[in-house]
């Protein structure tokens, strides 16, 4: 069991599964029947696998592990390479924990063609964890762009009324982002000599071809993650997905652009990160802001957490860019939660779906007199969403927010409001849900959840809750890989002679130091600390921030120790 | 006889080629009515008895007085031409017999055809090259117009004529200006001329028509104009040969004289090749979104294709050859495969071809569908289908040769071009059963399945020899 590849296996375990599935033949019931047990027995033994992985993962260890090395195409430099830092381990699971989750979701509510459905899931999955694991740009790129096809059909062929125009607009506007990413590709290839990208992670690209090269990378990452104004594709897409299509698509596609930005923005181009720090500030603000308000005034509930996804990932792509310890920190937890909550909030909205067949929020109100234990699983996500303490969304919000706010103090006290925004959505929906009279006599025929429902939200429940009160069992595994990418940050922006935003590296995670860094930090960092203080409004700002931050940021470790 | 002996073996699977077309034409007579599957059949073997011969070829060696040449690169781009026309003749079979075309002439035109390719790709000078065009194109001619009492075919027939015929026109009046200027019409001795001193006027001049001229043999614009018609009006199985076999020979023949007697020339002809190139990616890509007919849609497909394959020409290094004949050799496959499927359209027995009669294919024959979606992806040059990897190499080559414009209209372009292969995997897959089709005969869902297969996964597997070998042939036309 040493040395057998076990990513490859993770892989392609979903694709034999597949394989398997095409080969059913028979009746139709029957075939439906045998595609879905064949699609769960699958997905969960790659789960399981998946497991060992994260047992044989050294979380201790920065570099790149469980490698997988094979020539492929060598006269273009392209080899079959694989492997996992502590970036990457976590969406892998995501992938694989998730997939069994919408095996279960789908089991009653998709009716027609099952059996192809049920291969597109799997293929989704190879494609999925492929991405999460390649370290060859080629075969990156490829399961990059392999996600679209299994996501296409999905939408296309089992999405609501307006399914083709959403296929359409998802795959066009990612496919074309894409694109853009591969010419960046070539050219770093032609610069290097290899598709290798541990050799590119090293090499320091030339300060005026990164900033170019990073505009395309950002140009793919952007759409997918995405960030406004390049997310007007994501609405439509949740909106049409069946609910599995959403889950996944919100679940881990959408980090595919944030596991991108670190890896390919941050880690390979940090003079490009730097010059257009500000760049991704302002599209994160807006997006937190702006697409908060437009979530406000959704009816549709699918659309409303579509748009909280773009401001979510809006806290993703401040913190990355923020360029220090808690902003990487939060902005990696902060996908990490989100991966759990969206996933569960569109399950929990393709419960209702199931049973009523509409998204109107206006259709529905008063479940909590009938659904008891659905609206206690709905307010536990929805507190999450809204970043509660003690849930796992509070923890990514805060970190990404404390590293705006060293990085640039304007940009943390605007994505502040987003929280405030975030609340009042959230609520606003859950009391039109639940709360007021039980009249409509179709939602009060609704039963409370099964027992598959309960089967699979039980462990959403207590991944979400575990993230919130003990997070270092999640950031522990990756805490050393985002140290590394920092200090690697840093020398390069030193060897260029730029400042790093911040010159503290300091952990969020280490307590002892956090008392005094934190409170430091808005002296040290150099511009956005003293330009605000000539602002009226906000003085105590500085000094509230850390002294609120002191004992959050020490309680989330405390729970570890 | 030494000498001519000597000069013969060269040039043996052409030789070989013809002989066996005549034979099978004395076959066809005599063999009556029944006689076109068999010729059919014998014409496949044929093709595969010549690959045979070309393949124990090794090497350089000039023959006839220096007229024609083989080397890598016309070994490589002959197996293609072969392998095109091989599978063409195999998709034809069921629907000649069914749509009353079923007449020995046909594989033997297209034998002939082929045997003009081979010429084309081993021209060593402008007048091999001139014959062999022609022998190809008057073929040609014939095959659109093989079903004579269709006004559309005839029609399909005419306009290629004629327009072929001008553009014959055009390339003998570039071939004797560059015969005046230079004073040699070996491609040798061309290439000593134009690197002892600065190229003439005319010689550039007569260089431009003869690239008009071959610009219109692979349809790019501005010289396509007859290709969504012939496209159209031709028999389906004769489009599925115009649109690779012919393509592939004049691309090769396109590379080989440009790269070889002009190759000094290269800043001069680029601008061509960019010029021809971006416009047919342009219009290719846009002109085929209002397509409602599979064939013209393929036929503007055709001239995008063509588009990105000049990039890698425009690029004018041994990497650029390579790419091309690797893109070449992935549109090939696909190409058929796309082809084999339409030519398999049948409702209630009558042959269709709107993309809309292909509603709910996925339903009714998912294979089918499946196959058609990964021909589609693989056009569109999404990954991991093999169209990618062609699409790839000519994009590198491009940027390593420093033609970012180019390489970035190809990269936008091809995601302009997804809406329209989108499209028809749409209406496979999405649409709703509207007339079911007939399931194609045995034949044809043979040949898709095994292109199909090609494309993806096969060609992730068996990349690196192709590579290596298009490496080999690029390199030979730059020794």
């Amino acid at each position: 069991m040493a040395d057998w590849p076990i990513l490859s296996l993770t892989t392609f375990l979903p694709s034999i599964g597949a394989l398997l599935i095409l080969l059913v033949r028979g009746e139709e019931q029957a075939v439906a029947r045998n595609a879905k047990a064949i699609a769960l027995a699958t997905s969960l033994l790659t789960f399981i696998v998946s497991l060992f992985i994260l047992v044989k993962f050294d979380p201790s260890s920065a570099g790149f592990q469980l490698v997988e090395e094979h020539s492929w195409i060598p006269a273009l430099g392209i080899q079959y390479l694989r492997g996992i830092d502590g970036v990457s381990v976590w969406f892998v699971l995501a992938s694989t924990f998730l997939t069994p989750v919408c095996v279960l979701a789908s089991w009653d509510s998709i009716e027609k063609r099952v059996k192809e459905f049920m291969m597109s899931l799997l293929l989704l999955e190879t494609m999925l964890v492929g991405m999460f694991t390649a370290l060859d740009f080629i075969l990156f790129y490829i399961f990059f762009e392999g996600v679209l096809l299994p996501m296409f059909l999905m939408i296309g062929v089992w999405g609501g009324p307006g399914r083709i125009y959403a296929a359409y607009k998802f795959f066009i506007y990612t496919f074309i982002g894409s694109v853009l990413m591969l010419l960046a590709i070539v050219a770093m290839y032609l610069q290097v000599g290899t598709m290798d990208m541990r050799v590119m992670l090293d090499h320091t690209f030339d300060p005026s071809m990164q900033k170019i090269l990073w505009l395309a990378f950002f140009a793919a990452f952007a759409v997918k993650t995405p960030m406004w104004p390049f997310h007007t594709w994501l609405p439509f897409a949740h909106v049409e997905a069946p609910t599995a299509g959403s889950v996944m698509l919100a679940g881990v596609m959408l980090k595919m652009g944030g596991y991108g930005l670190i890896r390919a923005n941050l880690q390979m181009l940090p003079i490009g990160s730097a010059t257009y720090t500000n760049l991704v500030f302002v599209m994160s603000v807006v997006a937190i802001i702006y697409t908060s308000l437009v979530a406000l005034a959704q009816t549709d509930m699918k659309k409303m957490i579509a748009y909280s996804s773009v401001a979510h990932m809006g806290y993703v792509s401040m913190g990355i860019f923020s360029a220090n310890a808690q902003g990487l920190d939060g902005a990696m937890f902060q996908m990490l939660s989100h991966t759990v909550v969206s996933a569960a909030l569109f399950l929990c909205i393709g419960v209702v779906y199931n049973r009523l067949h509409t998204r109107e929020i206006a259709r529905y109100g008063g479940m909590a007199h009938n659904m008891p234990k659905y609206a206690v699983v709905f307010m536990l996500f929805m507190l999450a969403s809204v970043g509660l303490p003690g849930t796992s969304g509070f923890v990514g919000e805060f970190l990404s927010m404390l590293g705006a706010y060293e990085a640039n103090t304007w940009v943390g006290l605007f994505a502040s409001t987003g929280l405030v925004f975030g609340a009042a959505y959230m609520l606003l929906l859950y009391r039109k849900l639940f709360y007021g009279k039980l009249e409509k006599p179709d939602v009060i025929a609704m039963p409370d959840l099964n027992a598959k429902e309960i089967l699979y939200f039980a462990p959403l429940v207590a991944i979400v809750i575990m993230m919130g009160v003990y997070p270092k069992s999640f950031s522990s595994v990756y805490a050393a890989s985002l140290d590394h990418i920092l200090s690697h940050h840093r020398e390069a922006l030193a060897a260029e002679g730029l400042t790093p935003p911040v010159a503290n590296p300091a952990s969020a995670f280490v307590p002892a130091a956090n008392a005094g860094t934190l409170s430091a930090h808005p002296a040290t960092s150099e511009t956005p600390g003293t330009e605000p203080a000539a602002e009226p409004s906000t003085p105590e700002m500085p000094a509230e921030a850390p002294a609120q931050s002191e004992p959050k940021a020490d309680a989330s470790p405390d729970a570890g120790h | 006889m030494q000498p001519v002996l000597t000069d013969l073996i060269p040039a043996l699977p052409e030789i070989f080629l013809a002989v066996a077309a005549l034979a099978l034409l004395m076959l066809g007579v005599f063999s009556g009515k029944n006689g076109t599957r068999l010729v059919s059949g014998l014409s496949v073997v044929a093709l595969v008895a010549t690959s045979v011969l070309l393949f124990r070829q090794e090497g350089y060696d000039v023959a006839f007085s220096g007229l024609f040449i083989t080397d890598g690169f016309a070994v490589f781009s002959k197996l293609l031409v072969l392998l095109g026309t091989g599978l063409s003749i195999i998709i034809a079979q069921n629907f000649i017999a069914r749509e009353d075309m079923d007449r020995f002439e046909y594989p033997v035109l297209m034998l002939l055809a082929t045997v003009g390719m081979m010429m084309m790709v081993s021209a060593n000078d402008l007048l091999t090259l001139y014959v062999g065009l022609e022998l190809q194109s008057l073929s040609l001619y014939v095959i659109a117009a093989f079903r004579r009492d269709s006004a559309k075919s005839t029609e399909a027939g005419l306009k290629y004529f004629v327009l072929g015929a001008l553009s014959s026109g055009m390339l003998l009046y570039g071939i004797s200006l560059i015969y005046g200027f230079a004073g040699t019409t070996n491609f040798i001795t061309i290439a000593q001329v134009l690197q002892a001193g600065p190229a003439s006027l005319g010689v550039i001049v007569g260089l431009v028509f003869v690239a008009a001229g071959l610009a219109f043999k692979i349809s790019a614009v501005p010289f396509h104009m007859w290709t969504p018609d012939v496209y159209e009006g031709a028999p389906t199985p004769v489009t599925a040969f115009f649109a690779v076999a012919p393509k592939v020979a004049a691309i090769c023949l396109f590379i080989r004289v440009l790269e070889g007697p002009f190759g000094s020339l290269l800043p001069q002809w680029r601008q061509v090749i960019e010029f021809c190139s971006v416009a047919s990616m342009v219009v290719g890509s846009l002109a085929a979104i209002r397509q409602s007919n599979i064939k013209r849609l393929m036929a503007y497909s055709s001239i995008a294709n063509i588009g990105y394959a000049l990039v890698g020409v425009a690029a004018g290094t041994a990497d650029g050859v390579q790419a091309v004949l690797i893109y070449m050799a992935i549109y090939l496959v696909m190409t058929v495969g796309t082809f084999a499927i339409i030519i398999g359209m049948r409702q209630k027995g009558k042959a269709v071809e709107e993309i809309a009669d292909l509603a709910g294919l996925s339903k009714t024959n998912p294979m089918l569908a499946l196959a058609l979606a990964v021909f589609m992806f693989s056009m569109a040059g999404v990954p991991p289908a093999a169209g990618f990897f062609g699409k790839l190499l000519v994009f590198m080559a491009a940027w390593k040769a420093g033609l970012y414009p180019l390489s970035i209209i190809m990269a936008l372009t091809s995601g302009i071009s997804l809406y329209y292969y989108l499209k028809v995997c749409k209406v496979s897959w999405f649409d709703d059963v509207k007339e079911p089709l007939d399931r194609p005969a045995a034949g044809l869902s043979w040949v898709v399945t095994a292109t199909a297969l090609v494309v993806f996964p096969v060609a992730l597997v068996i990349g690196t020899p192709v590579l290596n070998s298009a490496a080999a042939a690029a390199a030979s036309l730059f020794h």
